[in-house]
C-alpha cells in the first residue's frame, strides 16, 4: 500500500549552518527496513526539489530504527544570514513526512485494532 | 560521588525523599501521533530484565548503586525561566546544567559586547542564580553553565555584585573557565600558519579577517572538571561544548579517566539528551503531542552511574513525558554523522546506543561506544556580513494570496525604481507554504488570510534602511484589506555570519585557565 511517511514514522529536524538535519524514526521495528529501502538519499533529494540546492547524505541507525539525513544548502545561508522564516530548519521534519512510499500490506495490518487515533476534540 | 548525594540528602532530610517517589503508572501507555493511522509504538524493552523489573524498575528502597542526578534547566538563551527552579525545588538533583549557547547566540552576545564591554553573557543566568542561591546552597546542588558567552568574567562580576546582598548560610564558590576566546591572538595564530579554513567551503580565514568580530574555541570537559575538583558551586564557562556541561560532573564524581572513551561517549550522549532542555521530555515532540501536558513540564534529568549507563527521567508530578520516542527524537536532533559525533573529549558513536523504555517516564541508555578524541578543536568564528531587514503585511479574504503576491510585485518594483540593490530579496507567503515551499502544493483558494513576509540582505546599511521605509506605504498605496503593521518599521539588523574552523588542540589548551573565587 502507498502511505505517507507520517503514518509509519516520526521525525525531528534542525540546522548546522546552511545544512538541515532531519532524523526519521520508525514507529515499529518492522517498518525500519522499509524505510532503509525506500527513503534513499536520492529520493529525499527529489522530494525536496526547490528547497534543497545541495547534496543529501543519509546515515543508518538500526539501533534507534532511525535514518538521519543531511540536506546541504537548504537554509538560505543559515544562521543569522538567512532571510527564511524557518532559517533553523525546524519544520523540515514534517516536510519529509509528506513523502509517500510503498509498504507491504502485511506490515500495516493490525494497526487499526490496536488503538484509536486521538483527534482534535477527543 | 557519594559526596554530592550525601550533601543533598542531608539537606533534604530522609523522609522527604519518599515524597518524590511517583505513584506507579500503567505500563504500555498507547501512543498517538499526528497522522491518520492508529499508531501503537513498540517501545524497546529490556530483554534481560525480569517481568517485575519491566513493570516497575524503580527499586523499593535506595538504589543499590550510587547515581548522580544531572538536571537540565535551560536549553537555549531565552528558555523557560521556571524550568531550572522546578528542577531544584521539585525533587532531588545533584547538578543543574544550564545551556545558553548556540551558534547564533555567540554572534548576538558578541554584538552586545561591542556596544558595552561589560555585556556579552546571559544576564538571565545572573537573575536566576540570585533567586535560586538559597535553595542551591541548602540542597547542595551545583551549577554548570556556559552562560559566560563571550564574556565569562563579566558574568562572574555581575553575579558577584548581585549576590553581595543575598544572605546565605555560606558563601558560594564560583569558577570561571577562560581560554576559549582566541580574538586577541587571532593575528598571531594566522601568522603562525593556522589558516582557520572554513570547514564547509575550505576558504582561509584571511578572506574575511578584517570583518571578524569573535573567535572562540569549543572547550571540552577538562577545565570544568578541574573547577568541580576545586569545590566550585557554580561553574561559568564561555564556549564550552553544550554536552560537556552534563558529562563533566560525571567525570568529576566517578573519576573517569580522560581516555575512558566508552564512558566519555556515554557522557556525551547524556549531554546531547540534556542540552536542549524540554526537547527530550515531551517538548517539540511529534508523537502523542496532543496528550502531553506541557503547561508546567519537567525538564530532563540524567541519573548517571559510574559504569556509563544512565537513565533519562524527569521529576514526577510535573508535566512532560520521557519515552523512547521523546529521547530518540532528541538523539537524532542535529546529530550529523551518527558514527562520528565529534567533541573535544571523545568521538561518540550514536549507532551503538541502546534504549530501554519500561513506560514510566524512565528511559535507560546503555551500550555507548567511543573512540579517541581528535587532535584538533573546533573554532566558532563570527564575522560581520552586512545588514538585513524583514517586513510583514497581512492580507485578508477574499483573494488573500493574490493580494499578497501583488503587494510583493509592487514592492519589488519600487525597490528597483529607487535603484536599491541587495544580495538577496526573499519573499515568503506565511499561511500559504512559507515552511514547506513547493512541497505544500499550490495554496488553496479562499484562504482567510495570508501574511506577506519579505526580507532583504546586503552590504549597504542605507539601502536596507531604505527598504524598511517601503513597507508602510503599501497600506494606503497597495492592494486592499491589509493589516498587521502595528509593530512599525522593520528593524535593520546587522548580519553576523558563522565561520566554523579547526585548530590544533595544543595551541588552545596551553592557555586554558580556571579561576575559582568565593563570592
Amino acid at each position: 500500500m502507498r502511505v505517507q511517511l507520517r503514518e509509519i514514522a516520526f521525525a525531528r529536524s534542525g540546522d548546522k549552518g546552511d545544512t538541515a538535519n532531519i532524523g526519521l524514526i520508525a514507529f515499529r521495528p518492522s517498518i525500519y527496513p522499509v524505510l532503509v529501502q525506500e527513503v534513499t538519499a536520492e529520493r529525499v533529494k527529489q522530494h525536496f526539489e526547490g528547497m534543497c540546492a545541495g547534496r543529501v547524505e543519509r546515515f543508518e541507525l538500526p539501533n534507534l530504527r532511525a535514518l538521519n539525513f543531511l540536506l546541504h544548502e537548504s537554509l538560505g545561508g543559515g544562521g543569522t544570514v538567512s532571510l527564511m522564516l524557518d532559517a533553523q530548519g525546524k519544520t523540515f521534519a514534517t516536510a519529509l513526512l509528506r513523502m509517500e512510499i510503498d509498504v507491504p500490506d502485511e506490515l500495516l495490518e493490525g494497526r487499526e485494532g490496536e488503538s484509536r487515533p486521538l483527534r482534535k476534540g477527543d | 560521588m557519594a559526596d554530592a548525594r550525601e550533601r543533598a540528602q542531608e539537606a533534604r532530610g530522609p523522609q522527604q525523599a519518599d515524597l518524590w517517589r511517583p505513584a506507579p503508572e500503567p505500563a504500555g501507555v498507547p501512543f498517538e501521533h499526528a497522522g491518520m493511522g492508529a499508531a501503537v509504538l513498540d517501545p524497546p524493552r529490556d530483554e534481560g530484565a525480569s517481568p517485575a523489573e519491566q513493570a516497575d524498575p524503580r527499586p523499593a528502597a535506595e538504589p543499590p548503586e550510587p547515581v548522580v542526578r544531572i538536571a537540565s534547566g535551560q536549553g537555549f538563551w531565552g528558555d523557560w525561566q521556571e524550568a531550572p527552579k522546578l528542577q531544584v525545588r521539585s525533587g532531588p538533583i545533584d547538578y543543574l546544567m544550564l545551556d545558553y549557547l548556540a551558534e547564533i547566540t555567540m554572534s548576538i552576545m558578541q554584538k552586545q559586547r561591542e556596544r558595552s564591554p561589560d555585556a556579552g553573557y546571559a544576564r538571565d543566568f545572573v537573575d536566576l542564580i540570585v533567586e535560586l542561591a538559597p535553595d542551591l546552597v541548602a540542597n547542595g546542588v551545583r551549577v554548570v553553565s556556559n552562560a559566560g558567552g563571550v564574556n565569562p568574567e563579566g558574568c562572574r562580576r555581575a553575579l558577584a555584585e548581585a549576590l553581595s546582598d543575598v544572605r546565605l548560610p555560606r558563601r558560594p564558590r564560583v569558577a570561571v573557565v577562560l581560554g576559549d576566546d582566541l580574538m586577541d591572538r587571532l593575528d598571531a595564530l594566522l601568522e603562525a600558519g593556522h589558516e582557520l579554513r572554513h570547514m564547509e567551503t575550505g576558504e582561509p580565514l584571511s578572506t574575511v579577517r578584517d570583518r571578524v568580530a569573535s573567535a572562540n574555541a569549543y572547550l571540552g570537559a577538562e577545565p570544568i572538571v578541574r573547577a568541580l575538583d576545586e569545590d566550585a558551586d557554580v561553574v561559568i564557562t564561555g564556549r564550552s561544548t553544550d554536552t560537556a556541561l552534563t558529562y563533566a560532573p560525571m567525570m568529576h564524581e566517578f573519576g573517569w579517566a580522560s581516555d575512558a572513551w566508552d564512558l566519555l561517549a556515554a557522557g556525551v550522549v547524556a549531554g546531547h539528551i540534556n542540552e536542549c532542555g524540554c526537547q527530550a521530555s515531551g517538548g517539540n515532540t511529534l508523537v502523542d503531542w496532543r496528550r502531553i501536558d506541557l503547561t508546567v513540564p519537567g525538564y530532563p534529568i540524567i541519573e548517571a552511574k559510574p559504569d556509563g549507563t544512565f537513565t533519562v527521567t524527569k521529576h514526577p508530578g510535573l508535566g512532560g513525558r520521557v519515552t523512547w520516542a521523546t529521547v530518540t527524537e532528541q538523539l537524532v536532533y542535529e546529530m550529523g554523522d551518527p558514527t562520528e559525533y565529534i567533541t573535544p573529549d571523545v568521538i561518540a558513536d550514536f549507532s551503538t546506543i541502546r534504549l530501554q523504555d519500561p513506560s514510566n517516564d524512565r528511559v535507560r541508555v546503555s551500550g555507548v561506544k567511543g573512540r579517541p578524541r581528535t587532535d584538533r578543536l573546533k573554532v566558532s568564528i563570527a564575522y560581520h556580513a552586512g545588514y538585513k531587514a524583514v517586513g510583514t503585511l497581512t492580507y485578508a479574504w477574499p483573494d488573500a494570496y493574490d493580494k499578497a503576491e501583488k503587494a510583493d510585485e509592487i514592492l519589488r518594483g519600487r525597490l528597483a525604481y529607487l535603484d536599491l540593490e541587495f544580495d538577496e530579496i526573499r519573499t515568503e507567503f506565511v499561511g500559504a507554504g512559507a515552511c514547506h515551499g513547493p512541497l505544500a502544493g499550490p495554496p488553496p483558494e479562499d484562504l482567510p488570510e495570508v501574511t506577506l513576509r519579505i526580507g532583504v540582505r546586503g552590504p549597504d546599511r542605507s539601502a536596507v534602511a531604505a527598504f524598511t521605509r517601503e513597507i508602510a506605504p503599501l497600506i494606503l498605496a497597495g492592494p486592499p484589506t491589509v493589516t498587521g503593521f502595528a509593530g512599525g518599521r522593520p528593524r535593520v539588523q546587522e548580519v553576523m555570519a558563522y565561520w566554523p574552523a579547526l585548530i590544533e588542540r595544543g595551541v588552545v589548551e596551553r592557555d586554558i585557565a580556571v579561576e575559582t573565587t568565593e563570592l
